[in-house]
This record gives C-alpha cells, structure tokens and sequence, in this order.
C-alpha cells in the first residue's frame, strides 16, 4: 500500500505536524520504505491468535479514592509558555 | 591515598569498597570525575548536562550520611541518568528542542530511588531524541561518539551513557530499552547492560516512548555494577499500573552461584544471513567459555524472530504517535513564536520541536491506527507479538538462557545509515523481541573485531534477571573484555 | 406528512468520587483555574495513570440497577485528539470493551403510562478541561481543573420518541444515578450533561432519518426545547426539500435555536486503541455480588412499593419515589403519623408548595418530617382540624415550635366537649332566632342550604377550634328539635 501525498498530508494534519511543500516528496519516499518493511507482516498467518497489548497479561490494580495532591499550580506553571490569572493561554478556540 | 588517575577506572563495586575504607570521599572522586567530563566529554558529546552543583551537593550529603554511620554500597557511587529521566528542577530534554526548555517539576522513581541510595548524579546523558534510534545521531544536541573510535556512532538510544562509562567518565549509569536501546550500545561499547522484565523497573518519571515496551535499566562495565544498581532502581511502585508487585530477588547474592548444568540455547534464526561472520565467531567463542564453567548448549528455534521488526515498527510507532500528543505547545515545552491560531500553534509547535525520525514515527503510527488500517497495521503486529511471545515460552522450556549476538554489526560509521531509516531498524533484529515479549536481556562484552567491541546478549524467562546477571559475572571471572578500555580515555 | 421523531441519549455522569479517576487531585466544583491539576492530570512527561477503585465500584452499581451485564473485563482505550482543554492529547476512555453493556431504564410520562428505554452501554472515561473565552488578548484561557473527573457515559438506544419522552427519561435517569450516589446530579455545574442524537422519519418508515447530534444541553427545559427545536428544524428542511446533514450542533437557551458546531465539522480520526499504560480492569463476581449487596432500593422499586405497601396512587408514588430524600422525608412522616394518604398529601401540598416558594431542597425544609408526622397525629386524634392544621404548619414553617407546643400556646385545641358546643350553639341559635324561624318553617331541601350558614356561624364563634363533626350533629338535633 504505497502513501499517496494526499494521505500524507491527511497524516500530518492528524499528527498536527506541520509539512513544507518542499518536504512532501522525500517524506513520502521515506514513509513509503517503512510501510514496506511493515508489511512484510502481512504474509504472516495469525489465523486464531488473539492479540498481545501487554506483555505481562496481568490486570489493572486499583487506587483507593483518596486525594493525595495539593495545589501546586505556581511551581507547575514556571514552566509553561503562556499563562494568565492561572490558566494556561493558547490561540482563541472557536466553537 | 588513591591518585585522582585511578579513581575513574574504579567499578561500582571498587568504589564501593575504598569509600567505606575511606581512600577517598564522595567528594573527591565526584570532584575528579567532573573534571575528567570536562576535559574529555567535548569529544563525545555523551552528556547534555553535567549537574555539577547537585552532584557536589549529594556527594557531600553522601559523606556526611557515611560518617554518621551508614554504609550503603551505592552510598556516594557517581552515576547520569539518560535524559529521559524526569529530574525535578533540571532540565529533562529527551534529546529534542521540544524539551530544551523543560526542568521537570518532580523526580522519577527510578531517580529518587537510586538518590535515597545515596547516588550522586553528575549528569543527564545524550539520547536519540525521544529514545528512537540505534546510533544517537538523532539528538537535539548532536551526535554522540563511541569512544572505541570517535568516528563511529556509539548505537542507541542510550548512547550518551554507553559512551560516557566506556570513556571512564562515570562508572555506571541508567538507560532505557524500547527495543534494544541498552544493550545495543552496551554491545557497540564493550558494556554490561541489562533491559529487566517489562514491569520490572517503574515507568514513573521516566518520558515515555513506547509504554508497552520501554523499561529501564542499568549500564555499567561489570555484571556486578549492573546487580548493585537493578538492586536500587527496580521494584514495585504504585504510581505506574504496569509495575509489577512481586519481592525482588538478591541479584549480588545470585552472582556467585556456579553455572554448572546450565542450559544455554542457541536460536538458528540468530546465526543466519545478515550477521557479520567475525561476531558469530566472538560469540561461539564465549558459548566455549561458557560451556567450561559447565553449562550445556543446545540448538533451538524461534522462528517468529524475522516478523519481529514490521511488528515493533507498527506496534512502537503506534504508541508514540499517541504518548507524543502531549507535547503541543500549551503547558510545557517549545512553542513557536506567534502562533497565527491554535491549529498554527500545534502544528509549528511540533514541526519546529521534533525531529525527523521522531516526526516520521508519528506519522507511521498515525498511519497505523487510522480508521480502516487499523486491523491491517496495529492489530496483525499485536498477533505477532503473541507469537513472539509464544516462541520464547516454549524454548524456555528447553533452556534456561537464550544466546546470542546483540547486534548484526559492529559500531558503523557516523552518518553511515542516516539516509535510509531501514537500514538501522534492521539493525534492532537481535534486540526488539525481548522487548515485545517482555523478557529480560543482557549485553556483555565477548570481544573485539578490528578494535571495535562485540557483545553477546543473554535473554531468560520473565523475572530471571539474576540469572542473567549470574551468567554474565561468571564469565566476566574468566574473561576480562570488559575490563578494557579504549585508548585515550 | 405524518412526522416521526427518533432520539438517542448520550448522559455524562460525573462520578461523585473525591478523587479524579487516574489522579489524586481533587474534584470539589469551583475552585481556583488549575489548582486541581496535578502532574498525571496536566498530562507532564513521564506521568502515568492510576485507575481509582471508587469509580469502578460506581460504574458497577450502575449497571447492577439498569439491569445490565457487567463486562468480567472491561479496557482503557485512547481516544486521539487535539484540543486545548485534553491536555494529554488523547482521552482515556473505553471503546470496544466498556464496563457496563446492555441494560434498561423504565420511565414514567406524564399520563401515568411507563416506557421501558434500552441502554447499550456505559463506559468509564476522563473528562476534559475548560476553554474560557473571555479575552485575554484575543487567546482563551484553560483550566484543567475538571480534566480527569470520573464520567459514566451513559448512551441509550434510539428507543425515545418524543422531546416529552426525553426530559422522562433524563430526569429518571438523574433520580437513578442520584439515589445510587454516584453523581450528583447538578446540571448546572455540568454534573449530568446530555447529548441528544435527534432525526425524523416519514411515520411508518423502518430506517432511520439523518441525525444531528446537539451537544451539552444542561437542563430539563432546555432538553425539551432543544430537541423540539431541532425536530422542527428538519422537518421544514425536508418538506422544502433539503437534506439533514450528520452534523454536530449546539443550543443556544438565549435565541432558542440550534446552530451547527463547525469547529467539530472536520472529519475526526480518533485513532482508538487500547491505553499501553493501563491494563485490563478484572471485575469479580465476589465484588459484583458485594456491590449488589450495596444497592438502596431503586425508584422503581420504591414506587412499586409505595402504591402496593401504603395504596398510594400511581402518580402520588412516582412524584415521592423520583428523589430518595423526599422519599425518605415522606417515609419518616408516615412512620410517625402512620398514615400515609394524609403524609403524602401534606408532602405533596403544603411542603412542597413551601419548598417551592422558599427555593429550598427537601433537606432543608424548615419542618421536620417529624414534625410534619406529629401535626398529623393531632388531625387524626381530633386535636385540630385540617383547617386549623395550616395555621399550626405555618408556624412550624416559622420556627414556632412543635405542632403540640404550638397547638398548646395559641390555644389552638379543638373543643370536643359536647357540654361547651351545645351550650356556644345555644349562644349562636339565640342570636340568629329569626334564622332558626325561616329555617323551621323551612322544606327539606331549602334547610340543607342553611343548615350551612349555621354551621359557618358556630364555627366562627368558635374560633374554628369546636370539633365540626361534633358541631354538625349537635346542631342538627337542635334546629330539628
């Protein structure tokens, strides 16, 4: 299944990375020599076996609801790009 | 009284040793190791930052927690953390400009633990930008180089700490392996180093690549360094789901047990085409070893190991494209400058601070678990790794260890493979199925071809990192690769 | 052409932990931007998410009350996409194995008559953060404080047919999920959202129509106005012979219309797959019977018993049943007063009305179940009368006091003994002699008309304290003579 431009630009909109025109060509190319790779899987037969997510097989261990955190938010907030009166600032979103 | 020029070629173990008879402080060896970085890491590259302040200041309290009495054996060992590791109040980079400007706001586990111990962190170590690479060529902050000939890429993605232990900067320190990113560059470097059991070590702190495969693990030159430290970082810990709660075993006790009757299997899928002749020889030659200290050999197979890398190469991707969305722009980390809207803010944001092996990862995985692809890509590589899995599960039922080459080849050129990205996932053949089952695997130094080290990877059923470390120390007793150093450091 | 409306619900249920459901930041409504977010919930680098027991409990005593299969292994799956207030760039949510599978919940309309509505699910799931739109030079600003409380997504079948049907349903459903105790309900505070999928189909035809799903409309009345907007929005589409576009939109209460969403237009790719840092939830059948164990009788159930155990009218039961606090008011007045018809039509008349008027909440009703059940007791020993009983209420309403301590301070005993009655009646009679003469002379039917001004006159020099069946019968005997 080769990547058409198209579906890359479609991938890269999904992954919001931004793509330069001029950088469509070559990482079409690119794309394209890893899907081959991967599909090499597609000779592989696994007919009845079920899917691994985990290695281990184990199952979920549950938290005692309890608050454990305060409020840090100054300490967290040095870090950030933008904020204002506590909240973290991005481009108006529209709705 | 030791010469400041001895101090750096000393093992954790050794370090060990002359603090608690007090041939040198903490202090000291931190303060000659600092300079050692200094002087020689500018023909590296092997560390992002070199934390001296802190490092004085927990060589000190070190000192301090000994004269009251303590006696820890990590109780003032210099160490860097790969700069995944998330340290509160320095900056966590993860290799990318994404994080060039990120000081963690807390500690990860592993951090904190091995700090308790007593450690003393000189560094944060160079990495492929987020953990994806095998050559450490793509950082933010440039390549790292292999101290055995700086022309050569010291593999990855901890190849800021292969390369800063095998020049003698610091004696150990810790990595993460996704899908062969400690034992690769163990490999290429002439270092023990040990990916534990998925579960093993906590994930807590530590930036995630791939969550279904990534484990922490230590680096070092010994088996015994490596034990000492696993002893520290590993163990249960209630901040990561994964972890596994189950009682550690004495991995400094297990070293010592004698190999005799210990069965080693050799896959046939290890020794085909593609492997360079001179490491298959290397490593026959530590089965000879091996086998005089009274294990048995036996050839067995694991015939899904060729179905490994399409099935990594969607699995990890798949998981990153998703573990990296976070990295937008809004609460941390690199933004651009005057984002034209939020769509803007989001897509030059990631563009400006990721990289290109970083960028196409995403995009594969994107790929993969796109509406209508999904089955084909993501879910076929999941049936995969069960076979996988299923194939160690019954060749543990005939031995007690896997061996093999840790790697196709020998250390390649800098820059050799940069222009295909293919070429250097091959290059993970050896090592990903370990990290798809979830098993433990060792690299150990077995000799050197033309200069350059060559490693023998050990792997055992789930939980047997003792084993692993065992095996490894009985034949670092009779061998002494791993004792060499490469010329000029 | 005969119209048929077709909607399928989508409830948020905010889970009423006090911990967020992969954190341990707390989940208290209102506080200051960001001062509940914690590393896991700001999505930090190398934070991992650790599932809270209480959720998972909640999310199964859902499913035991709408009768649903409980999945023995349900998993965490992500759900990928950007948006300012989903910090970690993907919700964890639960996709092809959620907690809760098919179950019901049978409502009550208006007239009496009951629907049984089928769920197809619920799953466990994070919320989102807040986009606050004020200015702050020309960005928005967002607060993660919500990011990462506990949802039970609740989405029933295309089973509900009209607006009416609708607001039964959701206000059944946030009885249910408030006598569970796992939400609590405030639609104003976003508590309990509902997404409603809305089409219409020509009356008779099988296949569905077209839906437009009208996203987060926050209470009872805008439910019922949204929908029947949007039903009528299409319609008038198709008759001119337009076409429903699947779209998402949104109400606005203040115009009263629906508008379409275009910032969720774009084709989404969720791109689910299960979450790697979270592993399968195992529930056991020990715990499922615990929890089963747990469960108060459910409204339905109460309803049930409150027509069969104390013969109250299906509507009288169903209006006590639809909170278990005014259920449990409504039990407590019973058991003191045992008798139920009267408690019911004093809950349901003059404590109501007066909770209505003050805008409180049956917890804070000024008078005690208690109390209201000792009046009740006076009316039924002929204390007082119901007249009088409204002016004892209304000074329990006040504070005064019990009904007896009030009964006893105002004088407000009615008077049984017959000697007073007879002997004010005689007081009465001689005063409106020329009455007493008309009425004499009087023809059956013409004497029960005034048999009446007699009784009002007595029960006025009375105070209305004298015992009426008292004062009719021995006023009767007197006039007949």
């Amino acid at each position: 299944m080769a990547l058409e431009r198209t579906e890359v630009e479609k991938i890269a909109h999904l992954a919001r990375l931004g793509l330069s025109e001029a950088d469509l060509p070559r990482t079409t190319e690119t794309l394209n020599n890893i899907l081959g790779l991967i599909d090499r899987m597609q000779a592989v037969d696994t007919t009845g076996i079920e899917p691994l997510a985990h290695p281990l097989e184990t199952t979920q261990r549950l938290r005692a609801d309890a608050v454990t955190e305060s409020n840090q938010r100054d300490a967290y907030q040095t870090i950030a790009p933008a904020v204002e009166e506590g909240l973290y600032l991005v481009p108006r979103v529209i709705e | 009284m030791m010469k400041d020029s001895d101090m750096h070629n000393l093992t954790l173990a050794e370090i060990a040793r002359n603090l608690a008879e007090k041939h040198f402080s903490a202090e000291e060896l931190t303060r000659t190791l600092l300079a050692r970085i200094e002087q020689l890491d500018p023909q590296l590259n092997a560390f992002i930052s070199v934390t001296d302040e802190l490092a004085l200041a927990q060589a000190k309290a070190a000192d301090a927690r000994r004269a009251a009495g303590e006696n820890g054996a990590l109780l003032g060992a210099p160490i860097g953390h790969k700069d995944l590791f998330c340290t509160q109040g320095i900056r966590t980079s993860c290799g990318s400009k994404i994080l060039d400007n990120f000081n963690a706001p807390y500690d990860a586990t592993v951090v904190e633990r091995l700090a308790a111990a007593g450690t003393v962190t000189l560094g944060k170590l160079n990495m492929d930008e987020f953990a994806m690479g095998s050559a450490n060529e793509s950082s933010y902050y440039g390549a790292v180089k292999n101290p055995w000939d700086l022309t050569r890429v010291p593999g990855g993605s901890s190849g800021g700490s292969a390369a800063a232990i095998a020049a003698r900067l610091l004696p150990a320190a810790t990595g993460t392996d996704t899908g062969g990113s400690i034992r690769q560059p163990a490999a290429l470097t002439n270092l023990t180093g040990l990916k534990p059991t998925y579960g093993r070590v906590s994930r807590w702190g530590m930036v995630a690549y791939a969550s279904s495969l990534d484990q922490g693990g230590p680096m070092a030159r010994t088996a015994e360094d490596c034990a000492l430290l696993l002893s520290a970082m590993a163990g249960f810990d209630a901040k990561d789901s994964t972890s596994v709660d189950q009682p550690l075993d004495d991995y400094l006790a297990a070293l010592s047990q004698p190999l005799a009757g210990l069965r080693i299997g050799l896959p046939k899928e290890y020794f085909g085409a593609g492997l360079d002749p001179k490491i298959a020889d290397a490593v026959m030659a530590s089965v000879e070893e091996l086998k005089k200290l009274g294990a048995t050999v036996k050839e067995i197979s694991l015939p899904n190991m060729q179905h490994a890398i399409p099935s990594y190469y969607v699995i990890a991707p798949a998981e990153a494209s998703s573990n990296l969305s976070r990295f937008d722009g809004v609460r941390f980390g690199y933004r651009c400058e005057n984002p034209a809207d939020l769509t803007d803010l989001y897509k030059r944001s990631r563009a400006e601070g990721f990289g290109d092996e970083v960028k196409r990862r995403i995009m594969v995985g994107t790929y993969a678990l796109s509406a209508g692809y999904y089955d084909a890509y993501y879910l076929k590589a999941q049936k995969i790794r069960r076979l996988i899995k299923q194939d160690f599960v019954a060749a543990f039922e005939q031995v007690d260890v896997i061996l093999g080459p840790t790697t196709p080849n020998l250390a390649w050129k800098l820059g050799e493979k940069n222009a295909d990205p293919v070429s250097a996932y091959l290059e993970d053949i050896y090592t990903i199925t370990a990290n798809l089952a979830g098993i433990p695997g060792l690299s150990m130094p077995a000799g050197f071809i033309d200069g350059l080290p060559v490693g023998v990877q050990l792997l055992a059923p789930y939980f047997q990192e003792a084993r692993l470390l065992n095996v490894a120390h009985q034949y670092q007793q009779v061998t002494d690769w791993h004792m060499r150093a490469p010329a000029g450091f | 052409m005969q119209w048929e409306t077709v909607i399928g619900l989508e409830i948020h249920a905010q889970l009423a932990t006090q911990s967020k459901i992969f954190s341990g930041s707390a989940t208290t409504f209102g506080a200051e931007p960001n001062t509940q977010a914690s590393l896991v919930d700001l999505g930090m680098p190398g934070t991992l998410p650790v599932l809270n027991a209480e959720a998972v409990r909640m999310a199964c005593k859902f499913g035991l009350a709408i009768d649903a299969e409980i999945a023995p292994k349900n998993v965490f799956a992500r759900k990928n996409y950007f948006y300012p207030d989903l910090p970690k760039g993907y919700q964890t949510s639960q996709m092809d194995h959620p907690i809760v599978g098919k179950g019901y919940l049978d409502i009550t309309l208006e007239d009496g008559s009951t629907r049984r509505i089928g769920i197809t699910r619920a799953h466990l799931e994070e919320d989102a953060g807040k986009s606050l739109h004020e200015d702050f030079h020309g960005m928005s600003g967002i607060d993660l404080n919500r990011a990462g409380t506990p949802l039970l997504e609740i989405v029933s079948e295309p089973d509900i047919r009209s607006a009416k049907e609708a607001v039964a349903y959701v206000k059944a459903m946030h009885s249910l999920v408030r006598y569970l105790g796992i939400c609590d309900g405030n639609m104003a505070e976003g508590s309990l959202r509902c997404d409603c999928n809305v089409s219409v189909r020509p009356k008779g035809q099988t296949e569905f129509g077209t839906r437009a799903e009208i996203k987060n409309v926050n209470s009872f009345r805008f439910i019922e106005k949204a929908i029947n907007h949007e039903v009528q929005r299409q319609i008038e589409l198709i008759e001119d012979g337009g076409k429903v576009v699947q779209e998402t939109r949104l109400y606005d209460p203040n115009k009263d219309e629906t508008r379409s969403m275009r910032s969720k237009e774009e084709a989404n790719d969720y791109r689910y797959f299960p979450c790697p840092d979270l592993l399968p939830v195992v529930i056991e059948q020990s715990f499922l019977d615990e929890v089963r164990a747990s469960l108060p009788e459910l409204p339905v159930q109460k309803r049930e018993r409150f027509e069969r155990e104390f013969g109250l009218s299906a509507y009288d039961a169903d209006v006590l049943a639809a909170s278990r606090e005014l259920a449990d008011y409504f039990e407590q007045v019973n058991a003191t007063c045992d008798d139920a018809k009267l408690a019911a039509n004093w809950v349901m008349g003059e404590l109501s009305s007066l909770l209505n008027k003050e805008a409180l909440e049956i917890e804070q009703s000024p008078v005690s179940a208690e109390q209201l059940g000792g009046m009740i007791l006076r009316i039924k020993d002929d204390t007082i009368s119901g007249k009088i009983a409204k002016m004892v209420f209304e000074a329990m309403a006040a504070g005064e006091g019990s009904a007896d301590e009030i009964i006893e301070k105002k004088g407000l005993k009615q008077v049984t003994d017959s000697g007073a009655i007879e002997s004010m009646l005689d007081e009465v009679l001689a005063a409106n002699a020329e009455q007493v003469e008309q009425y004499r002379a009087s023809d059956e039917a013409k004497r029960g008309k005034m048999f009446g001004f007699f009784v009002g006159q007595a029960m006025k020099a009375s105070k209305g304290k004298a015992n009426p069946g008292q004062v009719n019968q021995l006023l009767k005997k007197k006039l007949e003579g």
